[in-house]
């Protein structure tokens, strides 16, 4: 990085570093963001937490800097806050507070009107679905509950950004998956980024477009999920039962490359135009059954568990 | 509009301006202390000596009630600076016992349960936070401290005429300035405790301490070590010797006025220190 503004990037990396006491926490972390929902992966201490809170400003860079949306996190802190909205990881919540309540203070301390914020609170609580709980005191919310009213918080000012840290924490698999149908919900409106922080691979793989992994506060992998996902889909891997005789060579003259792995196994590299019914019309032409018809898949655990291997730092583009 | 929106929307309407937003915190809290009953009834009771000083004030300036009543008017029953002095000290010993039970709440609850990101991951800065916390009890001790005060210096001045109001104009700043000092510096101290003190009992507990503990100290090292500032540490008594200067009395304690404010002073800057040392988004551990 360091080519300057980029007009269409969510979060740009510039050198970003971060010492918390004498410890370097972060080190000239460089990238330019711009998915609708960007994964922050890395394990334990990788610095994920510490980049979230260098972004929201609650711990100043000590050196390089970085922008949301164009706004410099060192000099317009103020404004950049009142577009993002922040669900923290660990709980967080006034334990005396209906839900409602609690929404709205929140929403009025991001500048909305009283009104609205109590119009917008009850709007969020039903999104998030809380809408029939919202007037208990938050201290009686099981885990889920509080989770969701975390997330109610984080979005009632109307933000442009939502980061999320660890949304999925401590939930039950029904609730994560309710959690992770919201997030895909919020991200499909197009009117919100999103930041999704986990070191859960399937919540970011399930949510994300763009995933940063973070190794010992270095950038060590950037990957454009939806990318990949489209260049995998050119790579099948066929089982066939029957006479398959001619059939590779037919395919081959279909533009795909085939490359036999065993008997009645294919593996093919298809051409970006060529159309997967093809397959199946060749394959009745011949009497040939299909049993299995695979996409390769590169896993983000896949992903992930090349970068934790690289011992250098990689840039986001 | 309907409330029941399954969508994600913005928000593209007005925002208030960015510096009242620190009063959003005050009108919540006086939403909840409106709830508890020994507050309200506390601030009730806090308000029966200023009634009382304006019937004494009514009385001072109707002397012929009491001739008609029978009862004889001496000398004693007058109003000047000493009244409102006396006042100062009554007034402010029930600002402190309701600091004692408000202020553990202010902050602790907060922290305890994590509250402060939340807070501070809006366009809303630390020292907003703590001033609208302060808010809280600078309004609530406001009034029944000075906002009273003021009231019946006002009776008196309309009772009493323009030559008594005139020469004694001085006596209302007086009042304000010395109990406005007192309040704020008993909601630094009570928001410092709050901050450290997570549990509210012991933080009540403790700023309740600080003063008993404070006097009692306070006496023991002026007996032992045969000196007078063993008062400092006395915070009533230093803020009565600054009363007393504002109101034109001499202190008794022995301190002298400069002593006084220096301590005020260091114990202010002492809790806003204490106070950024813990209200933070996130703790850093060593």
């Amino acid at each position: 990085m360091g080519e300057g503004l980029d007009e269409t990037a969510v979060i740009q990396l510039d050198g970003l570093t971060v010492k918390l006491g004498k410890r370097e926490i972060l080190h000239d972390l460089r990238g330019t963001l711009r998915g609708r929902t960007i994964g922050l992966l890395g394990p334990n201490g990788a610095g994920k937490s510490t980049m979230i809170q260098t972004l929201l400003g609650f711990c100043p860079p000590s050196a390089g800097t970085a922008t949301i949306f164009g706004h410099d996190i060192r000099k317009q802190a103020r404004e950049l806050r009142s577009m993002v909205g922040y669900m923290p990881e660990n709980d967080a919540f006034i334990a005396d507070m209906t839900a409602v309540g609690f929404v709205r203070l929140m929403g009025e301390l991001s500048g909305l009107p009283p009104g609205a914020a109590l119009e917008r609170a009850h709007e969020v609580l039903f999104y998030v679905g809380l809408g029939e709980a919202r007037y208990r005191t938050l201290g009686t919310y099981s885990l889920g509950m509080k989770q969701l009213a975390k997330l109610a918080q984080a979005m009632v000012h109307g933000p442009r950004l939502v980061i999320l840290d660890e949304p999925t924490n401590g939930l039950d698999p029904p609730a994560r998956q309710r959690m992770i149908r919201l997030i895909r919900e919020m991200r499909d409106t197009g009117k919100v980024n999103l930041v999704v922080c986990s070191h859960l691979l399937r919540d970011v793989e399930e949510t994300c477009e763009e995933v940063l992994i973070l190794k010992a506060g270095r950038i060590v992998h950037y990957s454009n999920l939806e990318e990949e996902r489209k260049a995998n889909k050119r790579f099948v891997e066929l089982e066939t039962v029957g006479d398959d005789t001619g059939f590779a060579e037919a395919l081959t003259n279909k533009g795909c490359e085939c490359v036999r792995a065993g008997a009645g196994r294919l593996k093919m590299v298809v051409p970006l135009e060529f159309e997967m019914r093809e397959i199946y019309v060749l394959a009745a032409e011949r009497d040939l059954q299909l049993r299995r018809l695979n996409y390769r898949r590169d896993t983000l655990e896949d992903i992930f568990l090349k970068a934790m291997e690289q011992p250098q730092a990689a840039g986001a583009k | 509009m309907a409330v029941y929106k399954r969508t994600y929307v913005g928000y593209e309407g007005a925002l208030t301006p960015s510096w009242s937003r620190f009063l959003v915190l005050p009108r919540y809290s006086y939403a909840r202390l409106a709830q508890s009953r020994i507050v309200t009834t506390f601030r009730n009771v806090a308000l029966i000596y200023p009634l009382a000083l304006i019937v004494f004030v009514y009385l001072c300036n109707n002397l012929s009630v009491l001739t008609d009543l029978g009862i004889p008017a001496g000398q004693f029953l007058k109003v000047d600076s000493s009244t409102f002095l006396y006042y100062c000290w009554i007034q402010g010993g029930f600002a402190y016992i309701l600091t004692a039970f408000v202020g553990p709440s202010l902050v602790s609850p907060d922290l305890v349960n994590n509250a402060l990101p939340l807070y501070l991951c809006r366009p809303f800065s630390r020292a907003e936070y703590v001033l609208g916390k302060m808010s809280v009890l600078i309004g609530l001790l406001s009034a029944i401290t000075w906002i009273p005060g003021l009231i019946v210096f006002a009776v008196q001045a309309s009772l009493a005429g323009w030559d008594w109001t005139m020469s004694n104009w001085w006596i209302a700043g007086a009042l304000f300035v010395g109990l406005m000092i007192w309040v704020i510096v008993l909601s630094l101290i009570a928001l410092a405790i709050s901050a450290w003190v997570k549990w509210k009992i012991a933080a009540g507990a403790l700023l309740l301490g600080i003063f008993i503990a404070g006097a009692g100290f306070g006496t023991a090292i002026n007996q032992i070590v045969r000196t007078d500032y063993g008062t400092l540490i006395n915070l009533p008594s230093v803020m009565y010797t600054i009363w007393s200067h504002l109101f034109g009395q001499i202190p008794d304690n022995g301190i002298s006025v400069e002593a006084a404010w220096g301590c005020i002073f260091v114990v202010s800057a002492a809790c806003l220190w204490l106070l950024t040392r813990k209200v933070r988004a996130f703790e850093v551990v060593k």
